[in-house]
């Protein structure tokens, strides 16, 4: 058979039957890859998604640190029970600015994409010092020392202008007052550039002590400032609109 | 043997593919522990130890403890193996083959500190941070290099097909690693980085690449495997030559378009699930065209099977894969995976592969190999192989088993409406409701485990010189290596 015959010259030479593996393995991956830079077609624009604050980073991070995507997603599937559970279905446009996505695949716990003012703070604090103080048939694991760790902060503005490499539009302003915020955020003392936060970041934007230890920013703080801030971002009603509008 | 077989062998790179073989069964022992506990961790939450030893932390350890470090260890040596006598000549460059060995367990150690002390890119199954992406660069391509450069001075005109599925795998697990591993570290003193891709993007481009590790890494690289030892313990050559062409070239190529069946009724466009779907449908064909190639192998020699336990652990191993390979495009069906999607049946699907296939085939390689690169004439005990493939299956099917049915009843739970139109279950009720189930998961790791014990004390046994004399008098039948 002449295919038979033909595919022994690939038999004979490695660096042939080399080339054509790649060839073969980057189809598929271009074919489903490379169309989705074009993000006009892929995240619809939705008002109200901004990227973290430093604060809400600093907590993006420890979240990654310790593995909650583990057990936790992020992606709420557009199906009747998922949207009644834990509300809207996620949009592309809301993990916009997680490098990486967050969208997790095992849901060991529940899924936190819209967690963002479910609870209060001390809940919060209350449930990851000692899970099972607040829902005893948890199986979560306790996180206590994140009370007593002090959150990395001074290097923030490194991490905003890595960020911004990577396609963040965060400005110089919000660069060079990296550390400040997060002070400004972790603590809600009005003696902080308040202004300056809400100028940077919106309106919205949640500044207060979130562990209950006013006298330090813990991991704590970061990490409760990035759960409240969770599926908090987007304005539904003009989300709305753009899938009415949508084709 | 003739007197050339036997200089030619002599003159084979054997030390480093030793290497290689105890380290695949030591890292084998720590993923499967590490798997145990943190199946006990979910089962009693108190066994997490905060900061270093939680559920979190340690699930990256297991993961990449069992796929890049038994698995891994077990690819390198099988492959060195395989293409020294397929090609009949010794590695090309010994320094480099061992360069790839200490290099290869560098990086699984930085990369499992790494976890535990928190320094990771939280990508799964890649999550090792820049530098470590880095180094693992560095040995791979010194891998590639000692694979080809062994390839190109061979005696034989013909590759042998082994050797084109483990070169697939080599090359492809560098292209997608250095695909998504792109990332931006934060200072060159630090550990930190940010991956370059967000959003839906990097979900993508995080999936093409999860989903051909298990395609080239845990399918491609393990197949060579398949094609080299089977026919090998059987004596018995290849069922079909046509097949295994079309075998290799539909599964590489229709392998990398499945990723996106891991993001069903996400954000991702539906073009993309729907491409994802349809290939992942596909994969079932050169999945079993490549089981039944193996099986039938044995075709006039099925009597093997009742007498030699080691071909048993490839056999069954097939066996695991053609269940693993149809369940896998059945889950890829949107409706169904809707259901599956974030339970624990994606887990037993996981494992059925993983324990089953990836398991077993190396279980067998290894204990044809561990004679030949001693030098013994036969294993201490083939009563002891028989038990462990006893024990391990047992603890297989009670593990995928329990994840079956504390999968679907998740899913059935989250979905389930009360008359009211309600939810009717909490989430946290569901989580009650699984832990019968981890509780017979553990179970099944606790057997998985022992059984890889067993294997361990037969190699110390064999590898020390003794034989079970015993054993062999009174059971004539059973045969040791042939080498
Ligand atoms: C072993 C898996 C596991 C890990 C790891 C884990 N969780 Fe959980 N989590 C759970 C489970 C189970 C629940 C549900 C029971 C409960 O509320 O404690 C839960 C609940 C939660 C809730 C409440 C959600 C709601 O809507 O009621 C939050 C918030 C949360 N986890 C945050 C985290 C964070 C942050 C981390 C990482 C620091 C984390 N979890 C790590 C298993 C886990
Ligand atoms: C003693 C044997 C083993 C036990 C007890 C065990 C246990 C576990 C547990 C408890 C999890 C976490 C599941 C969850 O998050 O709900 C897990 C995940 C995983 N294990 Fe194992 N495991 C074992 C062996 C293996 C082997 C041999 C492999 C691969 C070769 C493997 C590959 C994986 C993978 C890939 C995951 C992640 C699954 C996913 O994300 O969907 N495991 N294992
Ligand atoms: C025809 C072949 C296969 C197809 C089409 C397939 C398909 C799938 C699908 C649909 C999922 C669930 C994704 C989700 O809902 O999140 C999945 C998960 C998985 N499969 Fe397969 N599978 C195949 C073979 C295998 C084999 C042989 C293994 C080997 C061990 C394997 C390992 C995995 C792993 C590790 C995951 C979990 C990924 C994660 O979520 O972390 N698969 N597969």
């Amino acid at each position: 058979m002449s295919f038979l015959h033909k595919h022994q010259k690939l038999e004979k030479n490695s660096l042939l039957l080399l080339f054509w593996t790649i060839i073969a393995v980057l189809i598929g991956g271009i074919v489903e890859i490379i169309p989705l830079f074009r993000t006009e077609t892929v995240i619809e624009p939705v008002k109200g998604v901004r990227p973290y604050t430093p604060l809400e980073l600093a907590g993006y991070n420890i979240y990654l640190r310790e593995g909650c995507y583990n057990c936790h997603s992020q992606q709420i599937r557009p199906l009747r029970d998922e949207v009644a559970r834990y509300g809207h279905y996620s949009l592309a446009a809301e993990s916009m600015y997680d490098h990486p996505f967050q969208w997790g695949s095992k849901r060991t716990g529940p899924d936190l994409a819209r967690v963002g003012g479910k609870y209060s703070d001390d809940w919060h604090v209350a449930h990851l010092k000692a899970p099972r103080d607040v829902v005893p048939e948890s199986i979560m694991p306790s996180y206590s020392f994140l009370l007593k760790t002090g959150a990395k902060i001074d290097d923030l503005d490194q991490h905003l202008k890595t960020l911004r490499l990577a396609g963040v539009p965060y400005s110089d302003e919000m660069i060079e007052n990296a550390e400040k915020d997060a002070i400004a955020q972790a603590t809600g003392e009005a003696r902080m550039d308040m202004a300056g936060l809400v100028s940077r970041y919106g309106e919205k934007v949640l500044a207060r002590d979130f562990d209950g230890q006013p006298e330090v920013i813990s991991e704590m703080d970061a990490l409760v400032a990035y759960l409240q801030v969770l599926g908090t971002m987007v304005d539904f009603k003009s989300a709305e609109q753009v899938e009415e509008s949508a084709p | 043997m003739t007197t050339a077989e036997v200089s030619e062998a002599q003159s084979y790179n054997y030390e480093v593919v030793r290497l290689f073989t105890l380290a695949t069964v030591f890292w084998g022992i720590v993923g499967f522990a590490v798997g145990l506990l943190i199946a006990l961790q979910l089962a009693f939450p108190d066994l997490n130890f905060e900061p270093y030893l939680t559920f979190g932390r340690l699930r990256p350890v297991h993961t990449s403890a069992v796929i890049f470090a038994f698995g891994g260890n077990a690819l390198f040596a099988t492959s060195y193996f395989v293409v020294q006598r397929t090609c009949r000549v010794r590695l090309w460059n010994d320094g480099l083959a061992m360069f790839t060995f200490w290099g290869y367990q560098l990086f699984i150690v930085m990369a499992a500190l790494g976890y535990v002390l928190g320094v990771t890119q939280a990508k799964e199954y890649a999550e090792p941070e820049w530098f470590v992406d880095l180094w693992l660069t560095v040995v791979w391509v010194a891998y590639l290099l000692v694979f080809l450069g062994t390839i190109m001075k061979r005696k034989e005109p013909h590759l042998y097909v082994a050797n084109w599925f483990y070169l697939s795998f080599i090359i492809t697990v560098a292209v997608l690693h250095l695909g998504n591993g792109l990332s931006i570290p934060v200072s060159w003193t630090g550990a930190k980085s940010y991956t370059v891709f967000s959003g839906v993007q990097s979900a993508m481009i995080q999936w093409w690449y999860g989903h051909n590790a298990v395609g080239f890494f845990l399918t491609a690289g393990f197949l060579g495997m398949m094609y080299y030892f089977i026919p090998k313990r059987a004596e018995r050559p290849v069922y079909s030559y046509r097949l295994s062409i079309l075998h290799f070239w539909s599964l590489i190529f229709i392998y990398i378009w499945a990723g996106p069946h891991h993001l069903h009724y996400t954000a991702l466009p539906d073009w993309a699930q729907t491409l994802g779907m349809t290939f992942s449908i596909m994969l079932w064909m050169p999945s079993w065209g490549g089981m039944i190639n193996g099986i039938m192998t044995l075709s006039g020699a099925w009597h093997k099977l009742r007498q030699d336990p080691v071909l048993r652990f490839m056999i069954i191993s097939l066996a695991f894969y053609g269940m693993s390979t149809f369940e896998g495009p059945l889950l890829s069906i949107k409706s169904v995976n809707s259901l599956s999607h974030y339970t624990d049946w994606t887990i037993g699907h996981v494992h059925s592969g993983a324990l089953g296939w990836n398991g077993f085939i190396t279980f067998g390689a290894l204990y044809y190999m561990v004679p030949v690169l001693w030098g013994r004439e036969k294993l201490y005990s083939m009563k002891l192989v028989n038990i462990h493939l006893w024990v391990a299956t047992i603890g297989i099917v009670l593990y995928i088993a329990a994840m079956w049915v504390s999968g679907i009843m998740q899913g059935l739970m989250w979905r389930d409406y009360n008359d009211m139109g309600f939810l009717e279950y909490s989430f946290v009720e569901s989580v009650m409701a699984m832990h019968p189930f981890y509780i017979i998961r553990a179970l099944g790791g606790v057997l998985y485990l022992a059984g890889a014990l067993i294997m361990v004390y037969n190699f110390y046994r064999t590898i020390k010189g003794d034989v079970c004399e015993k054993e062999y008098q009174s059971g004539g039948e059973l045969k040791g290596a042939v080498a």
